[in-house]
């Protein structure tokens, strides 16, 4: 076992050792440990390298506010697995046996980094260096900094393979939560809990109590600390409240919600089969109780980042929770009395120090005389301007301050310095739903002003210091959220023996005989900040702390400043000339602490991640080897490639087969909505462009949807199956919008409408047939309709039965073939499509995916909304103007018409493009130029909305949106593509069968 | 998240079951047609982009899936009161005086 280790110290169980690697090397630790406690019992300090100067780093602190200390950690297969972890803090994450962890950040190895050299050129990395040094010259963009330099700084690479853990995640309601278990936070839970109220209690770490686990001394109503709260811990049991730890409260949302995650399985040895990883919980409470405490600040000196050197409260937590010491030989250098605390723990322990430098000029009697009982030098007045030692402190330099200024130094040997700036409350959840601070001179901190939801803050996390004053302030937190619930509160008192108050002051930098433009005295440890860097900024014209924040990086990764926003500020305020209220704090925001993207995924991964729409005939194309297509949720059949077949091949085909004999397609997907109700015909009149009132029943129109912007929304064919009952269809992707849209209208601007809007996509199977034989298949299966040309012309429908299924017949084409669509009751879909495979097979029926629909549907020049209109296309743009009812006098949209830019010359107009060489094929989205030898940057007349190679023609084919493109008809354009430039025709968007006779069949 | 209240169901319920649609009483111009290019762009573009008290309209899409107006502070995002489609604007001084 280490000399470090104290035995029969701490909350370790020193009978049972864990085994865990470090960069290769194995160590044994302590169940109770934390991989930071363990290494640090082994007497190892340096764990990491900083993000851009590659100095070398130990731990700083014993919380999850760790900036330095960021390793990763697997569980199988180092970092090839998909459990491997980076930047985890060394500090948070427990030991558990076998445990891989490896430093980040260095090359080839933690002592010796290369990467270092950066720090000799530190002067290059001064704030704002990103708008400096990477400016010139322009060839080292791509060949030096973003592959060097880039490359060298950052924290730990991401897993490269699926992680294998489930995520979970729940809803909570609650009465009272409880954020943060230390002594204020059990307390308010314990006093809401007696009043009868549902209390939840959450707590970061592994068990409950808070700083009380990192002071034993202190008693508790005549109880040692540890026993008070197992005490406490047994009536909150006993009580019913819902108690979690490993559970951190990341986000703080309106109406008191509250975002937790809960961490179960990362401290295990072995994984439960089946258990999540973490959860996720929504906290719904009544009220609030944050009692998160205060977090330690460190002070600003040149060198104070060295391992080694951390703070004073932490190294008190490392004794007296994991029974650790952290050296043998320490140096404190304070400006609040908990460090003298610390520093007598630790002497009792057996460390021996070396001093106590205060910057203060005089210091409480209790504390100096308790310093002298146990021989400890003590340095009031003094400073640090200086650190030595590479990778471990060995030395501090500390001078006497006289009326401000600094006299000479001397230096002390030490092994750890154990620092302490003071105490700033966590005030990040408060902060997040917009509470306001209050800056308290005399704390010099921000404090809790107004909170905007039910909420308290107890203890430590509005400024109150000493443990008596914290649980106090718990039980009065609880009492007040109890009674807001309307609730009984009784009060209740609480004696403490041995408390530990105290207080101190702020500072910005210590002050220095040294030159302060080569000290090295970190503000962020995290982004290598310096005091120097905060003032540099503030001479450049950063005033507002944000520009701050953001030209320096203070405050930004993985601790979002938790360490460094308040030391950065006292500096910034101090360089500004204002006091710190006037610069301000910079935002806090979600999560409080780094947490996985598996925690807010939650379920929704995989095939969870949406909801896959499957059509009723899904499973047959699945069946018969169809390629699939995402088309918004649904997933549609793309193409059915046969033995050996590409995708080009097997579109080819199913074009040649369908314009040949007969195609059957899916068009189940197809949105439909059912309009109805007596003013049903007036509905249509004023949602659609087109006019209504004179289409018969049993026929059917092409409507056009705008919005009253004036440019097209949807489109689709609309049947009159009654005077008062129209089956309206929409485009795939548009269903939603378009009801949604229907009924807006309906509900607010015209609710004396009588209409009935129903959304009908799902309730009916559409298999749609095409082809010169469509007819000669679908006939024999058709009852109670004449089928005859005369009597079912193009643009009809009727309600017949097909295959003994009651049916919607609609006679339409979206292929410029004759065709046929056919709706029928959903659960029949499977049944109708094998009907007509099975009729159709003296045809060769060949069934074809929605890749074949758009090259047929392309080579007609029909156009697909969203495709070749982009929210900017209005009617006329998209050759659509025949579709305007020319006597009706208002429709959506209809007033825009007339707007002065949408009646303008040069609008860009739909048309058709044939390339000078049938076998190439344009991409879709390529910009189209009229001169490609014009000087740069070009004029873009326009771009290729569609392009297909169609095997009818033998050629590619592409429409395109150009530039008063209609009174181009025949002209060249040219278009640049990846492979050089390509001339094309403009012509026409109807590529095939021009005079539709292919439709009179 | 938010909590809303649904005028119609008079439930209070959580805003994954909403969705806003743009601010309130705004009404479509009976008469399009007659109105001059400016009065069109006006209706049709311009909005008021209040920073406080909004009148907004809201759906109760995966509930009741009716539209309702809403009165909520864009500083805050709290909801201070919602009403049925076709109300007037609720008077806050008249409600502030009543409490």
């Amino acid at each position: 076992m280490s000399r470090f280790r104290v035995q029969g110290k701490g909350r370790v169980r020193h009978d049972a050792p864990v085994g865990f690697t470090f960069d290769g090397r194995a160590y044994d630790g302590l169940r109770g440990d934390t991989v930071a406690s363990a290494l640090l019992a082994n007497g190892v300090h340096l764990m990491g390298r900083s993000f851009k100067y590659h100095r070398p780093r130990g731990p700083v602190c014993a919380g999850t506010e760790e900036p330095n200390a960021l390793v990763g950690t697997s569980r199988d297969g180092g970092a090839k697995g998909g459990r491997f972890e980076p930047n985890t803090r060394a500090t948070a994450q427990e030991l558990r046996q076998g445990l891989t962890v490896e430093s980040q950040n260095r090359l080839p190895s933690l002592k010796f980094d290369v990467g270092a050299v950066n720090d000799r050129l530190y002067m290059l990395f001064s704030a704002g260096f990103y708008y400096k040094t990477f400016m010139w010259p322009r060839s080292f963009w791509d060949r030096v900094y973003e592959p060097v330099i880039r490359a060298a700084a950052g924290l730990g690479k991401a897993p490269d393979t699926v992680d294998p853990d489930r995520y979970a995640s729940r809803y909570l309601h609650t009465d009272v939560l409880v954020v943060g278990a230390g002594p204020a936070g059990l307390t308010a839970a314990l006093a809401a809990a007696r009043s009868g109220a549902e209390v939840t209690l959450v707590d970061e770490h592994a068990e409950m109590g808070g700083a009380l686990l990192s002071d034993p001394g202190v008693g508790i109503d005549g109880m040692p600390a540890w026993d008070w709260i197992a005490a406490q811990l047994d009536e909150l049991d006993r009580l019913g409240v819902r108690r979690m730890t490993r559970t951190t409260a990341i986000g703080y949302y309106h109406q008191n919600m509250v975002g937790l995650c809960e961490r179960l399985t990362d401290h295990l040895d072995t994984l439960p089969d089946d258990a999540p990883r973490e959860r996720m919980w929504r906290v719904r409470a009544g009220h609030v109780v944050l009692a998160q405490g205060a977090l330690e600040k460190p002070l600003v000196f040149d060198g104070n980042d060295r391992p080694g050197v951390m703070l004073a409260g932490a190294a008190q937590t490392y004794l007296n929770r994991y029974g650790v010491r952290v050296g043998d030989l320490a140096v404190v250098v304070t400006s609040h009395d908990s460090a003298w605390h610390a520093a007598f723990d630790l002497a009792d322990a057996g460390t021996r120090i070396a001093a106590i430098v205060d910057t203060r000029a005089s210091v409480r009697a209790d504390l100096t005389e308790a310093a002298a009982r146990r021989g400890i030098r003590v340095l009031a007045s003094h400073t640090v301007t200086a650190t030595w030692g590479r990778l471990r402190v060995k030395s501090v330099r500390v001078a006497p301050v006289r009326d401000g200024k600094v006299q000479g130094g001397y230096r002390i040997d030490c092994d750890c310095l154990l620092m302490c700036g003071g105490w700033t409350p966590s005030l990040h959840l408060f902060s997040h739903t917009k509470g306001t601070l209050r800056w308290d001179d005399v704390q010099q901190a921000f404090l809790p002003d107004r909170s905007v939801e039910a909420c308290q803050i107890a203890g430590a996390g509005r400024g109150l210091w000493g443990y008596e004053a914290a649980l106090r302030d718990g039980i009065a937190a609880g009492n007040a959220a109890a009674e807001a619930l309307g609730r009984d509160a009784q009060d209740s008192a609480v004696l403490v023996a041995n408390d530990r108050t105290g207080s101190g002051v702020s500072h910005k930098e210590l002050p220095t005989d040294g030159d302060p433009n080569r000290a090295r005295a970190f503000v962020d440890f995290q982004n290598d900040v310096t005091a120097k860097d905060i003032r540099l900024a503030v001479r450049e014209g950063m005033r507002s702390i944000e520009h701050v924040k953001r030209y320096t990086t203070n405050g930004m990764a993985t601790d979002q400043g938790k360490m460094s926003n308040v030391n950065g500020l006292m500096i910034a305020s101090d360089a500004v000339g204002k006091a710190p209220p006037q610069v301000g704090l910079t935002t806090f925001r979600p999560p409080y602490t780094p947490t996985t993207f598996g925690t807010f995924a939650g379920y929704h991964r995989g095939g969870q991640f949406e909801v896959t729409r499957k059509t009723p005939i899904d499973a047959w194309a699945e069946a018969h080897g169809a390629a699939f297509e995402p088309v918004s949720l649904w997933r549609r059949a793309w193409y059915f490639p046969q033995a050996g077949e590409d995708m080009h091949a097997a579109v080819a085909r199913e074009c040649l087969a369908t314009r040949r004999s007969v195609g059957i397609f899916d068009a189940s997907t197809l949105g439909k909505i059912e309009v109805s109700g007596p003013d049903a015909v007036e509905f249509m009149n004023r949602m659609y462009t087109n006019p209504w009132t004179k289409l018969g029943i049993g026929r059917c129109r092409y409507g056009v949807l705008l919005g009253e912007d004036g440019y097209i929304r949807d489109d689709g064919v609309i049947g009159r199956l009654r005077d008062d009952l129209f089956h309206v269809t929409t485009t795939t992707g548009g269903a939603a919008r378009v009801l949604a849209m229907m009924e807006d209208y309906l509900q607010t601007e015209w609710p004396d409408l009588d209409v009935w809007l129903t959304s009908t996509t799902e309730q009916w199977a559409t298999v749609a047939l095409n082809g010169p034989d469509a007819r000669k298949v679908l006939a024999p299966l058709v009852e109670g309709q004449d089928m005859s040309a005369e009597a079912l012309p193009h643009m009809s429908v009727a309600e017949c039965t097909v295959a003994g299924i009651p049916a919607r017949l609609f006679r339409l084409s979206f292929t410029g073939e004759l065709g046929f669509e056919i709706n029928v009751p959903a659960r029949h879909g499977l049944r109708l499509w094998e009907a007509l495979m099975q009729a159709g097979a003296d045809y060769d029926i060949c069934p074809y995916g929605t890749e074949t629909m758009h090259v047929l549907r392309a080579e007609k020049g029909f156009i697909i909304v969203g495709q070749d209109t982009d929210g900017t296309v209005a009617p006329d743009d998209a050759n659509l103007g025949w579709a305007i009812g020319k006597a009706k006098t208002d429709f959506v949209g209809m007033r825009s018409l007339r707007r002065p830019d949408l009646v303008a010359k040069g609008r860009k107009q739909l048309v058709g493009l044939l390339t000078e060489d049938g076998a190439v094929r344009l991409e879709e989205g390529a910009q189209i130029v009229a001169d490609p030898d014009q000087p740069k940057p070009m004029k873009m007349l326009g771009h290729v909305t569609s392009s297909y190679s169609s095997a009818t023609l033998g050629r590619s084919i592409a429409m395109a949106l150009i530039e008063g493109g209609r009174d181009m008809d025949g002209q060249i354009v040219h278009v640049p593509m990846p492979d050089g430039v390509h001339k094309a025709r403009i012509t026409s968007t109807n590529f095939y069968d021009p005079e539709g006779e292919r439709l009179k069949v | 998240m938010l909590l809303i209240h649904c005028p119609y169901c008079d439930e209070t319920l959580p805003e994954l079951e909403f969705a806003y649609a743009g601010e309130a009483h705004i009404d479509r111009p009976a008469d399009p047609a007659s109105l001059s290019d400016e009065e069109w762009r006006d209706y049709l573009f311009i909005r008021s982009n209040v920073k406080g008290t909004h009148a907004e309209r809201w759906r109760h899409i995966h509930g009741c899936a009716r539209f309702f107006n809403a009165l909520r502070d864009t500083v805050s995002d709290e909801f201070i009161t919602t009403y049925p489609a076709g109300q007037a604007r609720p008077d806050l001084t008249i409600k502030e005086a009543a409490e």
